[in-house]
């Protein structure tokens, strides 16, 4: 899997930002979820093919952006460090927070 | 069935008010002469658990876990009687900050006790699967995955991990491996011979929801079933709660380094910001007494304040 993995935001140029409940991103946009009051929002983010996704994490704990089955793994996330992940197969991935196992989300890769 | 729920009762009255020293021994007093007759043979001794030293954290809750670690420290060291030992259930480090296993080892260097036990917590373990903790505290612990079993005066001590595959259902987990070895482990044993269960995340659902509980503690208590005493301690939820259920008592203890919400009392688990004059009155550590011929365990959490 050709995985890119932007930690921190230092790589983070790219502007455009989509976010909202199941929004689609276009191929080439990079879709935010929300790391908030422990929760992932939006909880489920459908997305084509070769979508970047980036998660920020707004709490002042520390979280993580974790596949159960390995597909994607986050380091600790501090405050407004930034985990982005390009989907380049179609499939629904489960992750979670390492640390705060209750977080759970998917994204859908179409 | 009616005495445990009076002390159950007791207990919750207990928590309520915050005062810990009386009705902690009322609740377990309740069951002291039903149990002295079997109470085995051994001397009296007290051990120390302390829980949840998360070093390394550096949030608004309390912005120095060190100096409030040393202040515990302090207070264990003047114990008017020396620990046997310090149990210590988890969360050592804070998220395995760079440098916070080593911090925590140097610090805890200082009390005044023959050993310290450690199981570990979700931020120990999180990142590298346990290697570093492992690599730390895995040594003389069963296969050096870091459960263990020791005896002390007549006293069954089991230390469990239920951290690494916390990330199962959300839950604690102890794994087949673990529970098969807990069953052998207890088998060999007296009904009459107590028993003590540190670990980190609580073996009772305390609030499901916010991952308060371990998802196969029911056949671990299983095995526990036919002793006659049964003290679970346990941290990971940075607040002094308890529950008796049948011969089990279970304690979950204070951090040394920032409060929790009541289960559900908050949008979420994360810490408790409550100013730097209260922050004591959250944090604290346990200590526990065990009296020949006295029956259970003599519980007494005690705040920094």
């Amino acid at each position: 899997m050709n995985a890119r993995i932007l930690i921190g935001g230092a790589l983070l140029a790219v502007g455009a930002i989509v976010a909202g409940p199941a929004a689609p991103g276009a191929a080439g946009s990079t879709p935010q979820v929300a790391i908030e009051n422990f929760r992932f929002t939006p909880s489920t983010l459908t997305v084509p093919t070769g979508t970047t996704v980036t998660w920020v994490n707004h709490d002042a704990e520390i979280h993580t952006v974790t596949s159960p089955a390995g597909a994607f793994a986050s380091p600790a996330l501090e405050t407004d460090e930034k985990f982005s992940f390009t989907f380049n197969a179609p499939g629904i991935y489960a992750y979670f927070c390492a640390l705060h196992p209750q977080m759970r989300s998917t994204v859908v890769v179409q | 069935m009616d005495m445990d729920r009076r002390g159950f009762l007791e207990c919750m009255a207990w928590v309520g008010t915050g005062v810990v020293w009386t009705a902690a021994g009322g609740v377990l007093s309740s069951r002291t002469l039903a149990q002295a007759a079997e109470t085995p043979a051994g001397g009296d001794f007290g051990f120390v658990q302390i829980s949840d030293t998360h070093i390394g954290f550096k949030g608004e809750a309390n912005k120095d876990v060190a100096a409030t670690l040393g202040e515990a420290i302090a207070r264990i060291n003047a114990l008017p009687t020396r620990p046997a030992f310090v149990l210590h259930t988890g969360d050592l480090t804070h998220a395995q900050k760079p440098g916070a296993f080593d911090a925590v080892a140097e610090m805890l260097k200082s009390v005044k006790t023959e050993r310290v036990f450690y199981v570990p917590g979700e931020n120990d373990v999180f990142l590298d699967g346990g290697k570093d903790y492992l690599a730390r505290y895995g040594k003389g612990t069963v296969g050096g995955k870091g459960w263990q079993s020791f005896d002390h005066r007549g006293v069954h001590f089991v230390g469990l991990v239920n951290v690494e595959s916390y990330k199962a259902k959300g839950l604690g987990s102890l794994g087949a491996e673990q529970l098969e070895w807990l069953e052998d482990d207890v088998r060999k044993l007296s009904s009459s011979t107590p028993v003590v269960v540190f670990t980190h995340v609580p073996l009772w659902a305390v609030y499901a929801k916010w991952g308060w509980a371990t998802d196969d503690s029911e056949q671990a208590l299983g095995y526990l079933k036919r002793f006659g005493s049964v003290t679970v301690l346990n941290g990971h939820i940075h607040q002094v709660l308890q529950k008796v259920e049948g011969n089990v008592a279970f304690h979950t203890a204070m951090s040394t380094a920032f409060p929790q919400p009541a289960p559900g009392s908050a949008p979420s688990p994360g810490p408790l910001k409550v100013g730097d004059d209260r922050v004591r009155t959250l944090l604290g550590l346990r200590e526990v007494r065990y009296i020949q011929g006295r029956g259970p365990l003599a519980v007494v959490d005690s705040t920094l304040a």
